[in-house]
């Protein structure tokens, strides 16, 4: 097996969550990729949804989307009822996952791409915003992050509570009036992370091989709780990276 | 003001440009996911606010630093709100309500940015977002096709244009194509806007160009990247005012905007487009 970039590492990781038979709203990028890999691999009947209003389109290796809404990302698509009624297939439970990445991610899962630092009107960055994270996160069954892990990004608390998953802990989100969801996995360059179920804050569930606990609480801003059992992840097989590999030759995304 | 499409598909970009020569400013420009209109309206000073779920051009450009600059600095507030409030809020305008009740951005900071509040459902007493109706007074759309009397048809995605165009004050469309009225009739199916709801219609072959339209043209990526370097290069306010000087203001005439790009690459988009969608 050739050396594995961590967007390589992030896709099979974040293809595996997957079950067949679902409904996944994803991301263009790495999280479009890693459903692609799904439905290519394991999960045949795995329907995407595309936030440009697209439901059920194929990937046509080579020819990936950079945006939700381009000509691109609708190839082989089965419906494209516009952008405010695929947002509201969601907001009906239609959506078993959602696939987001994120820039600054907190213990309780919850992230920001808003603003960091500074007044909200006078921010000292400015991120592009939420466009339909916010939604995803709201309103999708179960949500999974995928994202490198980095301890800047790792913070105890986002600056800005940008797109929802336990929000403090402790039945905060349904008291919020999110009826259901949440995020349930954290695929991170280093392991995959899930949630304490009483206080809601995140926890070592696997370690990617050869990655240490103490490189992990490293490269986190926060105290982390380990699960009951921390296992350790499968690599990436020489099979998933060739199908992945072969959607992305031009290595748009996959670095 | 409201433009039509999203991020660089069916942008009105004939219309924003003639809003630019036109020096207005002080304006608010609503758009679900803003791209280069946006950078244009925000550095020509046109635009002091913009409502919006996400602004740049896409993942391979980066964030925009011309938002970046503006917003950072104080002189354009970014109102953010998510795409399916950004939605519901036309939708809502759309249906003549004040606002929809809804499921999303509920606890999240979102809901301090422009004060959205919450309501009780009163039969279960749930708490619900109400996202409120938005107004605009004027909205500018680009269509694929319509007739003299405005009645309008859109291939491909139909994105937010028909709840805008039921909520706006005054509707100002665009076309890629004239047809008969024979034609709409032989496929009203296909319509989406109606055309009581149109004030004013403009032919306008290429009308989004540099950004794209379903099965008639692709998105100039060259366009885009060179823009993007000449911002990194230079910086925000001499790339931009460099940019509006030759692309908006210099050319009197969209024609002559269309020949800085030249007629061998917009048959490329043509092409390109043609290959991804065919059957237009």
């Amino acid at each position: 097996m050739s050396t594995v970039t961590p967007a390589e590492l992030l896709a099979v990781m974040g293809s595996r969550q997957l079950r067949d038979d679902t409904t996944v709203f994803a991301g263009v990028g790495v999280p479009l990729l890693a459903a692609a890999l799904a439905q290519q691999r394991h999960a045949p009947k795995l329907t995407m949804v595309i936030e440009g209003g697209i439901i059920g389109p194929q990937i046509r290796p080579g020819r990936l989307p950079v945006s939700t809404n381009e000509m691109r990302a609708a190839h082989r698509a089965q419906m494209l009822p516009g952008i405010t009624d695929t947002f509201l297939f969601a907001q009906r439970g239609f959506l078993d996952y959602g696939f987001m990445g994120g820039a600054q991610i907190d213990q309780h899962g919850n992230i920001n791409t808003s603003v960091v630092g500074g007044d909200y009107w006078k921010p000292k960055v400015r991120l592009p915003g939420t466009g339909g994270a916010n939604d995803i996160a709201s309103l999708c069954r179960e949500v999974i992050i995928l994202t490198p892990h980095e301890r800047r990004r790792f913070v105890p608390r986002v600056d800005f509570v940008t797109s929802p998953a336990w929000l403090a802990g402790d039945g905060s989100r349904r008291r919020a009036g999110l009826l259901f969801g949440g995020v349930s996995r954290v695929v991170t360059t280093l392991g995959v992370f899930g949630f304490d179920p009483d206080s809601r804050r995140m926890r070592v569930e696997a370690l990617h091989p050869g990655v240490s606990l103490d490189r992990v609480r490293a490269e986190t801003g926060f105290d982390l709780l380990t699960a009951p059992e921390v296992g350790v992840t499968e690599p990436p097989t020489d099979d998933e990276l060739e199908m992945l590999r072969a959607l992305d030759p031009e290595r748009r995304f996959l670095g | 003001m409201v433009a039509g499409g999203c991020l660089f598909t069916r942008t009105p970009l004939a219309l924003v440009r003639e809003t630019l020569r036109q020096r207005r400013s002080g304006l608010t420009l609503s758009r679900n996911l803003m791209c280069t209109e946006g950078d244009l309206m925000m550095a020509a000073g046109a635009a002091q606010r913009v409502v919006t779920a996400w602004m740049s051009i896409g993942l391979p450009w980066g964030v925009s630093k011309v938002m970046r600059h503006y917003v950072e600095s104080g002189q354009v507030a970014l109102e953010e709100w998510s795409h399916l409030a950004f939605g519901l809020r036309f939708r809502a305008a759309g249906m003549g309500v004040p606002f929809l009740p809804a499921l999303t951005m509920l606890g999240s900071d979102l809901m301090g940015v422009a004060g959205t509040k919450t309501i009780q459902d009163p039969y279960t007493g749930e708490t619900l977002a109400a996202i409120p109706a938005l107004f605009p007074d004027v909205a500018l759309l680009h269509v694929s096709r319509a007739d003299r009397f405005g009645n309008c048809q859109i291939d491909g995605y139909p994105h937010m244009d028909v709840d805008m165009a039921r909520a706006a004050t005054t509707v100002i469309v665009t076309t890629e194509e004239l047809v008969t009225e024979e034609e709409i009739r032989r496929r009203p199916d296909r319509t989406l806007i109606p055309g009581f709801l149109v004030d004013a219609l403009v032919l306008q072959p290429f009308g989004a160009y540099p950004h794209e339209v379903w099965g008639r043209y692709h998105a100039d990526f060259e366009h885009f990247a060179a823009y993007t370097a000449d911002v990194d290069a230079r910086g925000v306010s001499v790339a931009l005012s460099d940019y509006l000087a030759r692309y908006v203001h210099a050319p009197a005439t969209f024609e002559d905007y269309l020949e800085l790009f030249g007629g061998q690459r917009l048959r490329r988009a043509q092409d390109a487009a043609r290959e991804l969608v065919p059957g237009i």
